[in-house]
């Protein structure tokens, strides 16, 4: 699946255009998205990174149109989300989906698995009847690879495990035939052992329906398994300050944030993990988003700050070499330089 | 090196509605003055049970159906299932302490953290409040926190990380030897797991503790671990030295786990999930309990509960009838490279 | 499990449902196969229980028992009505209040917080003292009038909680409409409250127009239970020891009807909850 270049507009199914969002909290007004920009390509599998607070999520629910945009534009397809009405928004609203975290929280627990799929059918017209709903739902559940289908169609959520109920999670989902799914840490309370077969159900539905899939989490790991031939955005304090293509963001991260997440990340295996290189930061924890520091928000804790500069001027993303984007005016300037042979 | 705990064929189930939970169903190990134990498990396999229980923090539901938890120190050996309520209160915090999730409301949120060291203090037979307060100073600063600004804090004013590392701090306030933590960095992020680890390998060293943590994260066990026990439904199935584990899994489920954990270094590898859903405690399969998921299961699984047994390296074992094949399977996995 | 098996499996739940049944069927079904006596026989008025008059006779030596199998239709019938007002009004206004919010959130909760500092039953009384209502339907309304106003803040508070479930934000997203929202995402999940609202909406129903009766507020047609308290008490049978049982065969009836409701609410707990209803 090759990448698409970024740069190139009118080419992208979902994009967040310059998009900011501030919410108001009892310590005063945050800054929860600053600024980003992000165009997704049709059938795109990407990942968006980070630690709390980053604001990863808040873009998820960006992405799927659960907050609206307090600067900039959401764009689908081209057009703005925001400047429509009626119809056509409650078309874009089932387009793009969102499946979340939590599997114990995402199925309302009073109603069987039957009565959740079935809803979204009837109410768009995709079956009508108990049989033809009964049938629908029986494919979805073979899709999601919940086997034998017909067991689970009575049961309530409580008598699923929480991998199973992720899958229904995204049987609901995929009831309304969306473009975009948006995952927002939707392996993160499920078992390890299980967490590979829901990734990779999310990339069949990429391969086999076309399906653009964000998934946002804050397992470095995970991501890379997911966007293995994607994107990973790594973001810090709500702004994105790498965006590559993932092996190149791991082998050789660009900001030195992202190279101290990945060299941070213990391993499963002991040599490689008691031996791994660090970057040293200073100082441990994230600054509040009450309290953003000047100029590059990273510059306290960076190893690579400049005095003058990276706690004066805020850095762009901008291009380096290797269809990657990075916000550092330290990395711009070296990774350039080099590339020009200076 | 002498032996600090010993647990002997260790049973422990609690009441639910659908009958009797057994969550514990014999374990037996044992742990090594300074050794790091990691006790590696996922959902349904009585990790967390066995780690209140070896400190009898039980809730009221649970009996202990059999089985002996021997503690030797310096102050002589005894079963812990066996103490009255005072030598327990004494046992807890001064010879064997508990570290919670921090993300799990540890702390009482209503009271600062000053008074929570010195209630913990007291409760377990410390009472002198000025010694308590050097002695929290002592540890707040060996975990790299301030202890003007930490002790005066509510928790709800320290972030996560600083939560875990005050917690930490609190369970060494009377000098245990033993040290268990329950998922010490779940629900930590990336920059704030690595300070806890790190942390608790520099701690190990300086005081001597012994540690024994459970976790669903192996890598947590790649980074600590002398040994680790990866249990399943009550059991432990593997237990061996942490090399043998990564590198010669010789139980099933070991190699599932190692299978399906994604890592950022290194070739990605072929993952699989494990599949099939986590065994049901009220009533586990027959025989062994991972064979419905179990690739190299045979008839004879079915019907045979395997006893852990000897493999093929020193002080490792697996139950499992089919090691052999295991081992042939998996042979001896390289260490990736590191980038 | 039918909800019915699942109240009988808890104790207090058997006993509510045995107990609810049995003046269900005492009051809608007796008097179809019981003839009313109403022959006055001055012979024999407040005579003691005997084989002829089990629970003795009134001041015109009229059969008790008789009056105590007529006497509960009107009441229970009352008493369903106005709950049944009462929950309609309030889930819907209550559900309408905190999901669209706004201005008309603002006005419902304005309108419930002065209703729900009025004292009920002096209102009742002097409203029933002014226009004293005739017929029951009347009579329900109007005990029905003053009753939402606790279960609407109730609705109002848990939907506003029910709203940020991401079940709900789910159903939003997938466009299900308000309606389905609502009445299929939501209030499932609050039918205990709604329930056992209902039931305590009633016991204070009866409580209420027994009161009223009692205080001769409401124009007496037929026997029930609360005209039996009343005519026994400005005919004087307070002052003798043989009307014992006139005076407390309808105050047991009320009284045990009462429990039986409270106990079917205590056995309610397990029929919402899917968790202990599947066990």
């Amino acid at each position: 699946m090759a990448v698409r270049d970024v740069t190139a507009p009118g080419r992208h199914i979902i994009e967040l255009d310059r998009v900011s969002r501030t919410f108001a909290t009892p310590g005063g007004r945050i800054t929860a998205v600053d600024q980003v920009s992000l165009a997704l390509a049709e059938g795109e599998a990407m990942c968006l990174v980070g630690e709390s607070g980053c604001g990863k999520t808040t873009t998820g629910r960006l992405f799927a149109g659960l907050l609206r945009p307090t600067g900039g534009r959401l764009l689908f397809e081209g057009n703005d989300v925001w400047e429509k009405k009626g119809k056509d928004l409650a078309v874009f609203r089932r387009a793009v989906q969102l499946v979340h975290q939590d599997p114990y929280a995402s199925l309302n627990p009073v109603r069987t698995i039957y009565d959740t799929l079935s809803a979204p059918l009837f109410r768009h017209r995709k079956a009508s009847g108990r049989a033809g709903a009964t049938a629908a739902i029986v494919e979805l559940l073979q899709r999601v690879g919940l086997t034998p289908p017909m067991d689970f169609l009575p049961k309530y959520p409580h008598q699923l495990s929480g991998g199973q109920r992720q899958r229904v999670a995204i049987a609901r989902a995929l009831s309304v035939d969306p473009r975009v799914i948006v995952a927002d840490e939707a392996v993160s309370m499920v078992d390890v052992s299980i967490r590979i077969t829901l990734l990779d159900l999310l990339l069949a539905l990429r391969d086999d329906l076309g399906v653009t899939i964000v998934l946002i989490t804050h397992d470095l790991a995970v991501a890379r398994y997911f966007a293995r031939s994607g994107r990973i955005g790594v973001m810090y304090l709500g702004r994105v300050v790498e965006l590559a293509p993932t092996e190149a963001l791991v082998s050789d991260p660009a900001h030195p944030y992202a190279a101290a997440l990945i060299g941070a990340i213990p391993e499963a295996d002991p040599t490689v993990t008691r031996t791994k290189e660090r970057v040293g930061l200073r100082g441990a924890e994230i600054p509040s988003l009450l309290a953003v520091p000047p100029g590059c928000s990273f510059n306290p804790r960076c190893p690579l700050a400049e005095r003058g500069l990276c706690d004066v001027l805020v850095p762009e993303l901008l291009p380096i070499p290797g269809t990657r984007e990075v916000a550092c005016h330290v990395a711009v300037r070296e990774r350039t330089r080099t590339a020009v042979g200076v | 090196m002498s032996v600090l705990l010993s647990v002997r064929d260790l049973a422990i189930e609690y009441g639910s509605r659908r009958g009797p939970v057994q969550a514990v169903r014999g374990v037996s190990f044992d742990l090594e003055q300074g050794e790091t134990v990691a006790v590696i498990g996922e959902s349904g396999s009585g990790k967390t049970t066995l780690a209140i229980g070896l400190i009898r923090l039980n809730p009221r539901s649970a009996r202990v159906t059999r089985g002996e938890i021997l503690f030797a120190d310096e102050r002589g050996t005894e079963n812990v299932l066996d103490m009255d309520a005072e030598t327990l209160r004494r046992f807890r915090w001064q010879r064997a302490a508990m570290v919670f999730q921090s993300a799990l409301n540890s702390f009482n949120p209503v009271i600062d953290v000053w008074a929570q060291f010195l209630d913990t203090a007291r409760a377990h037979g410390m009472d002198d409040a000025r010694a308590v307060k050097r002695r929290a100073r002592e540890l707040l600063d060996l975990v790299h926190l301030d202890p003007d600004r930490v002790l005066r804090a509510y928790p709800h004013q320290l972030s996560g990380g600083m939560k875990q590392r005050a917690l930490i701090a609190l369970s060494l306030l009377l000098g245990p030897r033993l040290l268990i933590l329950d998922e010490p960095t779940t629900a930590l992020d990336i920059l704030t797991q690595r300070q806890v680890i790190d942390l608790l390998r520099d701690l190990r060293r300086q005081l001597g503790f012994s540690m024994i943590f459970i976790s669903h994260d192996l890598s947590l066990a790649a980074e600590l671990a002398d040994r680790v026990l990866t249990m399943y439904a009550g059991r432990i199935v593997e237990e061996a030295r942490v090399a043998d584990l990564f590198y010669r899994p010789r139980h099933p489920y070991s190699v599932g786990l190692l299978r399906a954990v994604p890592r950022v270094s290194g070739e990605l590898g072929a993952l699989a999930s494990i599949p099939g859903s986590p065994p049901d405690l009220v009533s586990p399969p027959s025989g062994c309990a991972y064979h419905p998921r179990c690739p190299f299961a045979i008839d004879r699984c079915r019907i045979e509960d395997p006893p852990l047994g000897p493999v093929d390296s020193p002080g490792h074992a697996a139950a499992c009838l089919r090691w052999q094949a295991v081992a042939e399977a998996v042979g001896t996995r390289e260490p990736a490279k590191a980038l | 499990m039918s909800t019915i098996a699942v109240i009988a499996r808890r104790p207090v739940g058997l006993i509510g449902l045995i107990g609810v049944g049995s003046f269900v069927a005492l009051a809608y079904l007796g008097p179809l196969v019981i003839p009313l006596t109403n022959t006055v026989d001055i012979a024999n008025i407040y005579r003691t229980p005997s084989l002829a008059y089990p629970l003795g006779t009134d001041f015109q030596g009229r059969d008790v028992l008789n009056q105590i199998v007529y006497g509960g239709r009107d009441i229970l019938s009352v008493a369903f009505l106005a709950a049944f007002f009462s929950t309609a009004v309030a889930v819907t206004f209550g559900s309408l209040a905190a999901t669209l919010g706004g201005k008309l959130d603002v006005a419902i909760l304005a309108i419930t917080d002065v209703v729900l500092t009025v004292p009920h039953f002096i209102v009742l009384v002097v409203v029933a003292a002014i226009f004293r209502p005739e017929g029951f339907l009347v009579l329900a309304l109007l005990l029905a009038s003053l009753q939402w106003a606790g279960l609407l803040r109730q609705v109002r508070a848990q939907i506003l909680s029910l709203k940020e479930r991401e079940y709900v934000e789910a159903a939003r997203s997938l466009d299900l409409g308000l309606f389905h929202i609502i009445f299929r995402e939501m209030l499932p999940n609050m039918a205990s409250y709604v329930a056992i609202h209902f039931i305590f909406a009633m016991t204070g129903t009866v409580y209420a127009q027994v009161g009223l009766i009692v205080l001769g507020l409401i124009p007496l047609s037929g026997a029930n239970w609360g005209s039996m308290l009343y005519l026994a008490q400005s005919q004087g049978a307070l002052y003798f020891s043989d009307s014992f049982w006139y005076i407390f065969s309808p105050i047991l009836a009320i009284s045990l009807f009462q429990l039986s409701l409270v106990a079917l609410s205590a056995g309610l707990e397990d029929v919402f909850n899917p968790r202990l209803r599947a066990s």
